[in-house]
Parts: C-alpha cells; sequence; structure tokens
C-alpha cells in the first residue's frame, strides 16, 4: 500500500506537523514501507474475532466524588513558556 | 563494592560494611568517568543522591533501615521526578522540571532509594537501539561502536557498567528486555497493570508497563518488591495481590513445563544466537524441567499489529505537547497553527514524527477498521494463542532478540528493519503477559539474552525460572572490559 | 411552497459534582484563572484519568428519568483535535457505548396538548477550558478551570417541528434537570448549553433536509430567535434556487442573525477510538436500583398528583409543578393552610408578582410558606376579606411582620358583628333615600353602590359577604 503527498499533507495538518517537501517525500516513502508491514494484517481472517482493547477483563474503578486537588497555580505555571495574571497565553485565537 | 549487585549491596549495607553515602560517592565518581563516553545518564542528581544518601544512612543509625535503603539506582528519563528534569529523551521536555514523583519514584523515596540520575532513552520509548535521543545515542559498554538496544539502552548500559546498583526501565514492545538482551543483565517487564503508571510519560497506554533492570534475577525481586502494587490513581493498575519475589527465587524447577514456539527458531535467527539458546534451556532439562515445542501461530503479525496499535495511541497520547502549558515551544510563532506545527516539528525527533504520522493515519476516516479494528482482533488472536500455550506449559523460553548487538547507525535507512527488532518480544505486550530476559551466553563477545515468558501475574514463577539457571550459570556475573 | 422545520437539540449539562469527571479538582464556580486546575486537568506527561462515581449516578439517575436504556457496559473514547483550550489534544468521551440510551420525554404545549420527543442518547464528557480573547495584546489567554468538569450531552431525535416546541423540550429538560438536582442548568451561565440542528423539507416529504448547527444560545428566549431566523434564512435560500451547506453557523443575538463559523468549516476527522487509560464501567442492577431510590417525584408525575390531590386545573398544576422549589412551596403552604384552591392562587398571583418585581428566587421569597398559610387562615375564618388581605400581604412583604401582627397592629380585623354592621347597613339605608328608590324602581345593580357605601364607613372592615345578604335583605323590605 502507498501513500501519496496528499495524503501526507493530510496527515501531517490533523497531527499540526510541518514538513518540508523533502521531508514529506521521505515521509511518504517510509510511510509506505511501514505500511507494507502493516498490511501482512490482511493475511488472515478474522471476521469471528472481538478486537481486544484491554489485556484483561477488567472493569473501571469509581473514585469517590471528592475534592483532593488544591491550588499550585503558581507552582505550576513556573514551568509553562508565557503566562499573564494566572492565563496560559497563546497567539490570539480566531473563532 | 559498587560491582556488586543490588543484593549483595543490601546485605552489605545491612552488615554495615559500607555505608550508602560511600556507595554514592563511589557511584558518582564513576560516573563522571565514565558517562562522557557511555552517555548513559541524561541527567546526573549529584546533590540530590547524596542528601537522599545521608537520610538513608541516618535511617539505618537509628534502626529503621529495609530492605531498599540507601541503594543507589537509576530512573529512567520517563519517570517525572520532582524538582528534576525528566526529557524523555527528547527535546520537547528538555526544559521540563516535573512538578510531582511517578508512583514508581515515589514508591523507591519511600524505601529509602538514593536517586544517581535520569537515563538516556529513545525519544519517547520510541525506538530500539537508543539512537532517536536528543541527547545523543549510548553506547553498549561491551562494545562501544554497537547500540544498547532500547528503548531503555541508557538503563541497560548503567547497570552494565555498574554505574547504578539497579534502575528502572520500561517496557512496550520490548524495551527493557532486548537491551538487557544486548548488555549481559537481567530485564524484567511485569504483567500489564503489576506497576502503577501514574506519572510514567505515556507512550502507548495500553502496552506501556515498567520494569526493572538488575544484573540478576534476585536483584529484579527486590526491585519488584518495591515497585509492584495497587494504584488507585491508574484506572489500568492492577488489584491482584503482591507476593514477596524474594521469597520463592530457591523453588526447585522439578516437573517445570517449558515451551518453546517453533515460530522463535525459524528464519532470521542467527545461528549461533540459536545455539546459545539452545544451550541455555538444556541447562534447565538438567534441574528437572521437560521441554516441548509449541505454536504461537500468529506470532507472525505481532510486528504488524503492534506498528499500528502503539502508533495509534502515541499520536493522541503526545497531541498534548503543544507549547501551551509546558515544554519546548517554538520562537516568536506568528499564529497558532504557526506554534502548533513549529513546535511539534522542532520538538520531536523524526521516528517520533513518523510514528505519529502512522497512528494518525490508521485512525483517520477510511482506514480505522482496516487497521486499529484489524490490529486489535489480531491482538486477541495472539492472547488466545497464548493461552493455548500455556494450557501445556509452564513458561515459553525462547531467544530475546534474533542477533546480538548492532553497530550504532546500521538500521537507520529503513524503520521496519528496525521495527523487526522486537519481533520476538512484541507478543508478549500485546498480550499483557510477563517476560524477562536473563543472560545466557555470548557470540563473538557480545552477549546473548534468554527470553521467559510467563502466564499473567506469574512474576513470582518467572523470577524463580530465572534465579534457578543463574545458580548453575555464570553468564550473568560477567562484566564488559573497558 | 409549505415548509416543515425539523429541530433537533444537543444539549450540554454541567453535572454539579464536587469535583471533575476524572480528576479530584473542585469544580466550583468563580474561582480565579487556573486555580482549579490540577496536573491532570493541565495534561502533564504521565497523568492518568479516574472516572468520578457521583458523576456516573447523575447520568444514570437522567437517563431513569427519562425512561432510557441505562447502557450496562459503557465505553469512554477519545475525541482528537487541537485547541489550546483543550489540554491533553483530545477530549475524553462517550462514540459507540453511552451510558444513556433511547428515552424520551413529554413536551407541554402552549395549547395544553402534549407531545412525546425522543431521546437518541445521553453520553457524558469533559468540558474544555476558556480562552479569552481581549487584554492580551494580541493573544488568547487561556483558563482550565472548566477543563474537566464533567458534561452530560443529551441528544433529541430530530422530532421538534418548531422554535416553540424546541423551547417546550428546552424547558421540560430544565425542569428534570433541576428535579434531578444533577445540574443547576442556568444557560446564562453556561451551565446548561444548547446547539440546535435546523433544516427544512416540503411539508409531507419524508427524507431530511440539509441541516446546519447553531451554537452560541444562552437563553430559551433566544433559542426560539435563533431557530426561527435560521428557518426563515433557509427558506429564503431554497426558494431563491440555492442549496443549504451543512455548516456550523453562530447565533448573534444583538443582531439576531446567524453568522457561518468559518474555522469549523473545514472537516475535523475526529479519529475516535476507545481511551486505552479507561476500562470499561460496568454497573450492575444494583447500582441502577441504588440509583433510582434517589429519583424524585418528577415533574409531570407531580402534575397529575396536585390535579388529582388538590383538585387543581391542568393549567395550576402544570404551573406549580414546573419549578421544584415552587412546587414544594405550594404543599408547604397547603398543607398548613387546608385551602389548596386559594393557595394555588396567592402562590401563582400576588407571591409570584413580588417575586418577579424584585427578581427573585422563591427560594429567597420574603414571604415563608408558613407565613403565608396564616395569611390564608385568617382569610378562610374571615377574620380579614381577600381584599384587605392584599394590604396584610404588602406589609408582610414589607418585613413588617407575620399576618396577625399586622392585623392586630393595623386594626385591620374584619367587623363581622352583625349587631354593628347592622347599624351600619341602617344608617347608609336612611341616609341614601334617592338610591333606595332607585333600588325599588328595579335598578338592582345600585346594591353594589351601597355596599361601598357601608364599606367606606367600615373604613373596608366590614365582611363584604354580611354587608350584602343584610342590604338585600332590608331593600326588600
Amino acid at each position: 500500500m502507498s501513500i501519496e503527498l496528499a495524503d501526507v499533507e493530510n496527515i501531517a495538518h490533523l497531527a499540526r506537523l510541518h514538513l518540508s517537501d523533502a521531508e514529506k517525500q521521505e515521509a511518504a516513502k517510509s510511510m509506505s514501507n511501514i505500511l507494507g508491514l502493516i498490511d501482512q494484517m490482511q493475511s488472515v481472517d478474522t471476521a469471528n474475532v472481538e478486537p481486544l482493547a484491554h489485556a484483561f477483563d477488567a472493569v473501571q474503578r469509581l473514585r469517590e466524588d471528592v475534592v483532593t486537588e488544591t491550588d499550585h497555580r503558581d507552582e505550576l505555571q513556573e514551568i509553562a513558556p508565557e503566562t499573564e495574571d494566572g492565563l496560559f497565553l497563546v497567539p490570539k485565537v480566531i473563532e | 563494592m559498587i560491582d556488586s549487585g543490588l543484593a549483595q549491596i543490601s546485605r552489605a549495607l545491612a552488615d554495615g560494611k559500607v555505608s550508602s553515602t560511600e556507595l554514592t560517592q563511589d557511584y558518582l565518581k564513576r560516573i563522571a568517568t565514565e558517562n562522557g563516553d557511555l552517555n548513559a545518564y541524561i541527567t546526573v542528581c549529584e546533590e540530590l543522591a547524596l542528601s537522599q544518601a545521608k537520610a538513608a544512612d541516618e535511617r539505618r543509625s537509628k534502626g529503621e533501615a529495609g530492605a531498599f535503603t540507601g541503594i543507589p539506582i537509576a530512573h529512567k528519563d520517563l519517570f517525572c521526578t520532582q524538582g528534576i528534569r525528566t526529557s524523555c529523551g527528547s527535546r520537547m521536555l528538555d526544559n521540563f522540571i516535573a512538578p510531582y514523583n511517578a508512583s514508581v519514584v515515589e514508591r523507591f523515596n519511600a524505601a529509602g532509594a538514593v536517586t544517581l540520575g535520569k537515563t538516556n532513552m529513545d525519544e519517547f520509548a520510541m525506538g530500539s537501539s537508543n539512537e532517536t535521543s536528543f541527547y545523543g545515542p549510548v553506547k553498549n559498554p561491551w562494545d562501544r561502536s554497537r547500540v544498547p538496544g532500547g528503548s531503555s539502552g541508557g538503563s541497560a548500559a548503567a547497570v552494565a557498567a555498574r554505574l547504578c546498583a539497579g534502575a528502572t526501565a520500561t517496557d512496550t514492545g520490548g524495551s527493557i528486555r532486548q537491551p538487557a538482551s544486548f548488555t549481559n543483565i537481567t530485564g524484567l517487564k511485569p504483567t500489564y497493570g503489576r506497576i502503577s503508571r501514574w506519572g510514567m510519560v505515556a507512550f502507548a497506554s495500553s502496552l506501556d508497563q515498567a520494569g526493572t533492570m538488575t544484573q540478576s534475577a534476585e536483584d529484579a525481586a527486590l526491585m519488584l518488591n518495591v515497585m509492584a502494587g495497587l494504584d488507585t490513581r491508574d484506572s489500568t493498575s492492577s488489584d491482584v495481590p503482591v507476593e514477596n519475589y524474594s521469597a520463592t527465587l530457591d523453588r526447585p524447577l522439578d516437573g517445570l513445563k517449558i515451551g518453546i514456539p517453533v515460530q522463535h527458531f525459524s528464519e532470521g535467527l542467527e545461528p549461533a544466537v540459536e545455539q546459545a539458546i539452545r544451550d541455555a534451556i538444556a541447562e534447565y532439562e538438567k534441574m528437572g524441567a521437560t521441554v516441548k515445542e509449541v505454536s504461537l501461530d500468529n506470532s507472525h503479525l505481532s510486528v504488524s499489529a503492534y506498528y499500528v496499535i502503539a502508533p495509534a495511541e502515541a499520536s493522541a497520547n503526545l497531541s498534548r505537547y503543544d507549547g501551551v502549558r509546558y515544554g519546548y515551544r517554538c520562537a516568536n510563532p506568528v499564529d497558532l497553527e504557526d506554534m502548533y506545527k513549529r513546535t511539534r516539528s522542532e520538538g520531536f525527533g523524526a521516528e517520533v514524527k513518523r510514528r505519529i504520522m502512522v497512528g494518525t493515519y490508521a485512525l483517520s476516516a477510511g482506514y480505522y477498521d482496516a487497521y486499529y479494528i484489524k490490529a486489535q482482533k489480531i491482538r486477541r488472536l495472539i492472547k488466545n494463542d497464548f493461552q493455548k500455550a500455556f494450557g501445556e506449559v509452564d513458561v515459553i523460553m525462547g531467544p530475546t532478540s534474533p542477533h546480538t548487538a548492532f553497530p550504532i547507525g546500521s538500521k537507520n535507512d529503513d524503520p521496519v528493519k528496525m521495527y523487526l527488532e522486537d519481533i520476538y518480544t512484541i507478543a508478549v505486550n500485546l498480550a499483557g503477559l510477563p517476560g524477562i530476559s536473563v543472560p545466557a551466553g555470548m557470540v563473538n563477545g557480545l552477549p546473548v539474552g534468554l527470553q521467559i515468558v510467563g502466564r499473567d501475574f506469574a512474576e513470582a514463577q518467572l523470577l524463580n525460572v530465572a534465579h534457578k539457571f543463574q545458580q548453575i550459570t555464570d553468564w550473568h556475573t560477567q562484566a564488559p572490559g573497558k | 411552497m409549505e415548509w416543515e422545520t425539523v429541530i433537533g437539540l444537543e444539549v450540554h449539562v454541567q453535572l454539579s459534582t464536587a469535583s471533575k469527571l476524572f480528576s479530584g479538582t473542585s469544580t466550583e464556580f468563580g474561582a480565579a484563572p487556573n486555580t482549579q486546575a490540577s496536573i491532570y486537568d493541565l495534561a502533564m506527561p504521565g497523568t492518568l484519568p479516574v472516572l468520578n462515581k457521583e458523576a456516573l449516578k447523575m447520568a444514570v439517575k437522567f437517563g431513569l428519568a427519562i425512561d432510557a436504556e441505562i447502557g450496562r457496559m459503557s465505553i469512554f473514547d477519545r475525541k482528537n483535535y487541537f485547541y489550546p483550550d483543550l489540554p491533553k489534544g483530545y477530549q475524553t468521551s462517550q462514540l459507540d457505548h453511552p451510558t444513556v440510551g433511547k428515552g424520551k420525554l413529554v413536551i407541554d404545549m402552549e395549547d395544553g396538548t402534549q407531545k412525546t420527543i425522543g431521546v437518541t442518547r445521553a453520553h457524558m464528557e469533559e468540558d474544555a477550558g476558556k480562552s479569552l480573547h481581549e487584554d492580551f495584546h494580541g493573544k488568547s489567554g487561556i483558563d482550565l478551570n472548566r477543563a474537566g468538569t464533567p458534561l452530560l450531552e443529551i441528544v433529541s431525535e430530530p422530532d421538534l417541528r418548531s422554535a416553540k416546541e424546541a423551547v417546550a423540550y428546552l424547558k421540560k429538560l430544565h425542569s428534570i434537570i433541576l428535579y434531578l438536582g444533577i445540574s443547576d442548568g442556568d444557560m446564562s451561565q453556561g451551565s446548561m448549553r444548547c446547539d440546535a440542528n435546523v433544516s427544512i423539507r416540503p411539508k409531507g416529504a419524508t427524507e431530511y433536509g440539509t441541516r446546519t448547527e447553531l451554537k452560541n444560545i444562552n437563553s430559551f428566549r433566544f433559542v426560539e430567535k435563533a431557530i426561527n431566523i435560521e428557518v426563515e434564512r433557509q427558506i429564503d435560500i431554497i426558494e431563491d434556487g440555492g442549496r443549504i451547506i451543512q455548516e456550523t453557523r453562530l447565533y448573534d443575538s444583538d443582531r439576531n442573525e446567524t453568522r457561518s463559523m468559518r474555522s469549523k468549516e473545514v472537516a475535523n476527522d475526529y479519529r475516535y477510538f476507545p481511551e486505552p487509560d479507561l476500562l470499561p464501567v460496568v454497573i450492575d442492577d444494583a447500582f441502577i436500583e441504588a440509583v433510582r431510590q434517589t429519583l424524585p417525584e418528577l415533574p409531570d408525575v407531580k402534575k397529575a398528583r396536585f390535579q388529582e390531590q388538590y383538585g387543581l386545573s391542568e393549567y395550576d398544576a402544570m404551573v406549580l409543578s414546573s419549578d421544584l422549589a415552587t412546587a414544594d412551596y405550594f404543599e408547604a403552604v397547603t398543607e398548613a393552610s387546608g385551602d389548596a384552591k386559594l393557595s394555588a392562587n396567592w402562590v401563582m398571583g400576588d407571591l409570584q408578582a413580588v417575586l418577579n418585581t424584585s427578581e427573585l428566587p422563591i427560594a429567597n421569597s420574603p414571604v415563608s410558606a408558613r407565613a403565608l398559610a396564616g395569611l390564608i387562615t385568617r382569610i378562610k375564618d374571615d377574620t380579614i376579606s381577600s381584599k384587605i388581605a392584599k394590604t396584610v400581604f404588602e406589609a408582610m412583604v414589607a418585613g413588617e411582620g407575620d399576618a396577625d401582627s399586622i392585623i392586630e397592629s393595623k386594626g385591620l380585623k374584619q367587623v363581622t358583628d352583625t349587631g354593628a354592621i347592622e347599624k351600619l347597613v341602617d344608617d347608609v339605608i336612611a341616609g341614601n333615600p334617592a338610591q333606595v328608590q332607585q333600588f325599588k324602581e328595579g335598578k338592582e345593580q345600585v346594591i353594589g353602590f351601597f355596599v361601598g357605601q357601608v364599606m367606606k364607613a367600615s373604613q373596608g372592615k366590614a365582611n363584604p359577604g354580611q354587608v350584602n345578604r343584610m342590604l338585600k335583605e332590608k331593600l326588600a323590605k
């Protein structure tokens, strides 16, 4: 299965990755190789097989509805790229 | 003393033969000398280590020391360590000072361990050679022109080169077992859910598991005793009761039924490696075990299924790295899209970007059923294969890797070549089972690892089986010369 | 061409749990930015979700209230997209296996009829944070306090056929949610949000037309206006020969128009897949039964009971049962006063007028249920007339005391003493011979004049009923 440049561009956008033209070519090539590996899966019939999402049959534990976290804003924002008045700053979001 | 294994060091500390401070200073000295070349550590925590060592010695003088008090270890740089850089081998987190401790780290701190530093790794745990790290490749202490394996190459090299008494690591498709086999140490990946993933930076959530890198199974048991157990902060953490893994190491192996998968002894396996493995398995027969062939019918599809599931989960797990709240942000973004794209393209290395792309593709509209769902179905077939085999045998043995450590740079032209490195280990992660790699021989001076796989939550049995081998062989005692 | 409107509503309800859906962070409204944002809410590396039991209970409670199938095994999924108020780069939601399946609710139309509207499903998901666009010199400020708050997304079948039906559906949904106590359902604060899917088709057609999704509607009134203006827009386009583009449109309440949201036009591939950090949520009969035990009497049941138990009209029963606090207030007044009809009139009339003027919820009523019952009791036992009661009520609202003390201090006790009334009546009859003559000549309505005069002479305190009877008696002679 080979992948087209248009697909590479679409995927890169969905993943918010910027690829140069050279990188796009390389990505198309390596992804095609990888898809070749993955396509081997189609060699076996799995029509009557249930997907396995979790290794074991455990079920979700529930947490009591109590507040356990306290305000650590200053500490946590020390490592933030840009903040002001307690807010995280980003380039303007256009709705 | 610092060439000794964990168990020995623990005894020496208990007997007062050495102090934690002395040990720590010796390790730090050796790290200062060796790490420049080996590049096993990304961050060395000199100040923290010495203060923890001091505290440990004080605890001991008060008679309050436990089995792990004062033992210097290293943590793979995938575990969050509060106040200390946690980089995951990536430029994206090069400036990330973790605001909290991972569960694994909390447990070792509570046990009084000493943190020597954070070990190097393939970026975000994606790799089988420790060549994708932002901080440069790690060298195999056995032959510095070769890789130590990955992604936990730093932890493996650190233990192999005696730069720590033991190290934590993680395994998603073989990232503990394969480097252990390349560096002549014992690497244990427990059952999925045995050890909490809280604070362990996610790569592929349904496959990731923390584990141990040590000189021996006896040492691994000591570490597992600290690490294993329920953590309700991790919804996938298991409540299966924890055992004392050291207590059953010596059980005799009479009647042990060993299965060897026919698929793991076929083409692609280097003949000399095969011979070493067969010789190792013969040792088990001497101990009273019986060996039979088993079949893991869908083994040949494990790498394919893995390279859909792992990248798919990773593509979502790595979406949080966007330059907004922490981590790398590109310089002077012109708008939001530019910030996202340049931050992520500059922050991530090539292999990570490649896997994000593959994962995004596999989940995208039109491909989800053919790729993601198909892979989950193959996953069930693989788990069924193991269940069937474990109906006939108690443990499954085979080579950890098809060959010994390869030269740095030799597998970088085609990612698929690298992916096939994990051909014997990946299925174990897909099925959530425990697996261990133990030193089992040498081929041209390079280590060979024997992989032993057990039923779920059978870590005690695995460690017992590994330990008995280490009682009658001395492969694991060998250390690399300079 | 006659057009039929087809509307489906997607309502997001913020559940009033103490902590967030997957983390133990407070959900309290109004905190300073990012002071309620834990390492999980900030999507720090290595953090993991654990499901809030109360949120699950609330979702199940809602499902039971709308007679819905409850998902015995529900799954959370990741919905992937990039936005600064979405810290993980994915929202943890539910796609194919929601906690609540098909249900229904009955809406009350203006003409008194009822209509059943199907609910397709309701599922739990995390709320996103907030972006602030002013004051940051060309940048946006992100506040993640709200990120991770539990939402219940309730999707209706496209069974609604007019803006008014849509409003009725929303009002009933709102009423149920408040009855259940699972949210404060405040559209102006964003704890209840409504998106409307609107399309038109020729009347009698069976296929659906292309629909648009309307967002940014934050009141019941705007729901009606937004839908109506959008329907108009769609009709205009089609009648002009154009086609409707499937898109998301923002409602602008200032201009009363809808506008295309350019950024959302690009089709988003959300790449949903099951959340690997969470396990399947399995609930058993015991869990569901325990939740069922906490269900209150629901609005429709209460309304029927009010009609039967208190003999109220359907309209009165509907008004009084639409708000739980009002219903409880009414019942308290009735129990203490023994008169359901009077209680209903006073609660819906005089009391509601006061509450409306001062914009108070009934919970903050200046007159308690017990106090109002006291007033009604004095009407019933003839201590005061209904007319005087209004004066007393005014004084009660002003905080001058309870009915008895006001009646006492203002000397408002009704005069019922027959002798006293007779004297007044005799005086008025004697003093107005012309009107007596008019009465005898057959002008019966002049009795009103006499009543007025007696009331005036008694400063309003004479019992009007007695006055009337006595006048008729004496004038008949």
